[in-house]
């Protein structure tokens, strides 16, 4: 996924010399074709988040589009008053990009679980937030926020993702995607937890329920209209993501479903409990919190039975 | 208007929209009324009745508290009327305390220290990159170089050989409850810079000459940066060198009229006063509990035993 979002804004820079990738000193073997491509359209900031969101967005006041690159929480909680105040108050054209969301860097620690960035980037006025699925996603996500006004929130992850479908055909910015449709459960993910959940949706279907999948490559703006539609065609709605419980998609549903008059349930399955100490890669902690597509599968069970 | 002029404005319009609307950073603005001045009267190229002209320098007021002082000058420039000073601060205004980008002439937006350096950067980075000749002008704070970020900043611009960008340090030796000599301090600021691979002039920051030749210096591959000693609260006696003015506005009474009386003593040749335009006769006079020309930083009064407070010679 990574490598393909930076495949797609490179094809956009070659074309559009407006587009720049500033890096804060990361993306070995990822970023290379683009500073050799395009190196004039590319900065190594150093490790100096604060300094590469301002200066970002100060290019951007000059009429330029740039990605500011970096992992886990770096991007974006490091420096978050930046992005408040130097890229989202002034409409700047910045558009941030954390490799890593959830727990890809699981091994790392702490301090590389990125488990609380979509609600923090979500709370911001002014800010789109994206967490694409797959490849094909991730580069509609490079394409339409490289047109999109204003500052954006890109979370991928690293690789390797469960490819979701075969092509695209009408990425719009805050509209979910279906996968399949079927009955009594709909099913929303964001970002690339979606290898669990259709992993999910076969074994509920073995069980005789066969869930609506939809992933949402956009959870800020949110889309209310599929929201609310699968509310009424379904007895319960889950949500499904790799951050905390607290502020991601699930919230931004529940928040739909609230001010609706819908009788659907919800359950919202993300991170739950405090800051994870265990050491393990990303489908170990996965397991440690309920994440896998089994687990998922049997809480969606449980809260029909 | 010459420099000296639009200094004397810059100060005496202060004195008036704080004392207005109650608002703070009064000996902020006075420390950089002089480096304002020469910026807007002799330095910079911009078209007021074009704000975003393209050819324009840019300018960040990095230490966003002064904003009154760019305020004032692009009013006196006539990017919009000077009327509108009044409003500063005032509900449904849109001259906020810290500068906004919503006011014609104000490039960024700032408030928060240690961002407007770092906007200046990218700004020059991209002058550089589309082989634009224009600058790029930011003013900060002594106080806010406290600020890592601002560190940041001086590391990338050092790096990418901004000679297209100036940053001035208003150096007036005081931030907000101390002296910096005794907050945070580490050594010579011009050093620090110097170490960071930028361009340093020392100067005395009230010397319009000395600035006019600095700020049109380049020298190539380097950003310049002029650390420029200043005195807080400039031009008025009893302003200058007290923390206490950092907030506090001048009220009805003698702190009102003591500031208008002090500046029409310094008054250029043809500059009008708008407000009162011969001084206040029978100004009121501090009497003997006046709380004036007593040391209000907080190291007067800060006696700990695990660490020396420095002295300072103010």
């Amino acid at each position: 996924m990574r490598d393909g979002f930076i495949r797609t804004v490179l094809e956009l820079a070659k074309t559009d010399r407006n587009i720049e990738m500033v890096t804060g000193d990361l993306g070995f073997g990822v970023l290379k074709p683009f500073w050799e491509a395009v190196p004039d359209q590319f900065i190594n900031a150093g490790i100096a988040e604060q300094n590469m969101t301002s200066m970002a967005a100060g290019m951007a006041l000059e009429g330029k589009t740039v990605y500011t690159y970096s992992i886990g929480n770096f991007p974006t909680l490091r420096c978050l008053e930046q992005i408040r105040n130097d890229c989202a108050y002034h409409e700047a054209n910045v558009k941030i990009v954390c490799v890593g969301g959830g727990f890809v860097y699981g091994s790392l620690g702490m301090s590389h679980h990125a488990t609380e960035d979509l609600a923090v980037m979500r709370s911001l006025p002014g800010i789109a937030v994206f967490a694409p699925a797959d490849q094909a996603e991730a580069a509609a996500v490079a394409r339409a926020t490289a047109g999109y006004p204003g500052t954006c929130y890109i979370r991928l992850g690293r690789g390797g993702e469960k490819k979701v479908r075969e092509s695209i055909e009408h990425f719009q910015v805050g509209k979910a995607l279906p996968v399949q449709e079927g009955s009594g459960v709909a099913i929303f993910t964001t970002g690339d937890i979606y290898g669990e959940a259709a992993e999910a949706a076969v074994l509920l279907e073995e069980a005789g329920i066969r869930p609506t999948l939809y992933t949402f490559p956009t959870v800020k703006p949110i889309d209310r209209e599929t929201i609310l539609d699968c509310a009424c065609r379904h007895e319960l709605i889950v949500t499904c993501e790799e951050h905390n419980i607290l502020g991601g998609l699930g919230t931004a549903v529940a928040e739909v479903l609230a001010e609706s008059s819908a009788a659907a349930q919800l359950l919202r399955l993300g991170i739950e409990g405090s800051y994870c100490t265990a050491v393990g890669d990303q489908k170990y902690l996965r397991r440690l919190y309920g994440l896998t597509g089994e687990q998922i599968a049997q809480r969606i069970l449980k809260e029909l039975a | 208007m010459t420099s000296e002029q639009l200094a004397w404005k810059i100060c005496r319009h202060d004195v008036e929209i704080t004392h207005i609307s109650g608002g703070s950073h009064i000996g902020a603005v006075l420390s950089m009324a002089d480096i304002m001045a020469v910026l807007y009267a002799d330095v910079l190229r911009y078209r007021p009745e074009e704000p975003k002209w393209e050819g324009r320098d840019r300018f960040v007021l990095s230490k966003g508290h002064a904003g009154a002082a760019l305020y004032i000058t692009l009013a006196e420039l006539g990017f919009f009327p000077v009327e509108e000073l009044l409003t500063y601060y005032q509900n449904g205004s849109r001259l906020s305390g810290h500068v906004s980008h919503k006011v014609p002439g104000v490039d960024a937006s700032t408030g928060s220290l240690g961002h407007g350096i770092g906007l200046a950067v990218g700004m020059a980075i991209a002058a550089k990159q589309d082989r634009k000749t224009h600058r790029v002008f930011t003013v900060l704070g002594d106080g806010e170089c406290n600020e890592g970020s601002v560190w940041e900043s001086a590391q990338a611009a050092a790096n990418f050989q901004l000679d297209n960008l100036v940053a001035i340090v208003d150096h007036n030796h005081m931030q907000s409850l101390d002296f910096c000599e005794r907050t945070l301090y580490s050594g010579s600021l011009a050093d620090k810079w110097r170490s960071f691979g930028w361009n340093v002039i020392e100067l005395n920051g009230h010397d319009h000459d000395a600035l006019r030749a600095a700020l049109t210096q380049k020298k190539a591959g380097q950003p310049i940066v002029i650390v420029a000693h200043t005195v807080k609260g400039n031009r008025i006696p009893f302003m200058e060198k007290d923390i206490l003015w950092h907030y506090r506005f001048p009220h009805d009474g003698w702190e009102y009229d003591g500031a208008v009386n002090a500046l029409h003593a310094c008054k250029p040749e043809g500059v009008e006063d708008p407000y009162t335009p011969n001084g206040i006769e029978n100004p009121v006079l501090p009497g003997p509990d006046a709380d004036i020309y007593r040391d209000h930083t907080a190291g007067a009064t800060y006696h700990p035993t695990w660490f020396q407070v420095q002295e300072v010679s103010k």
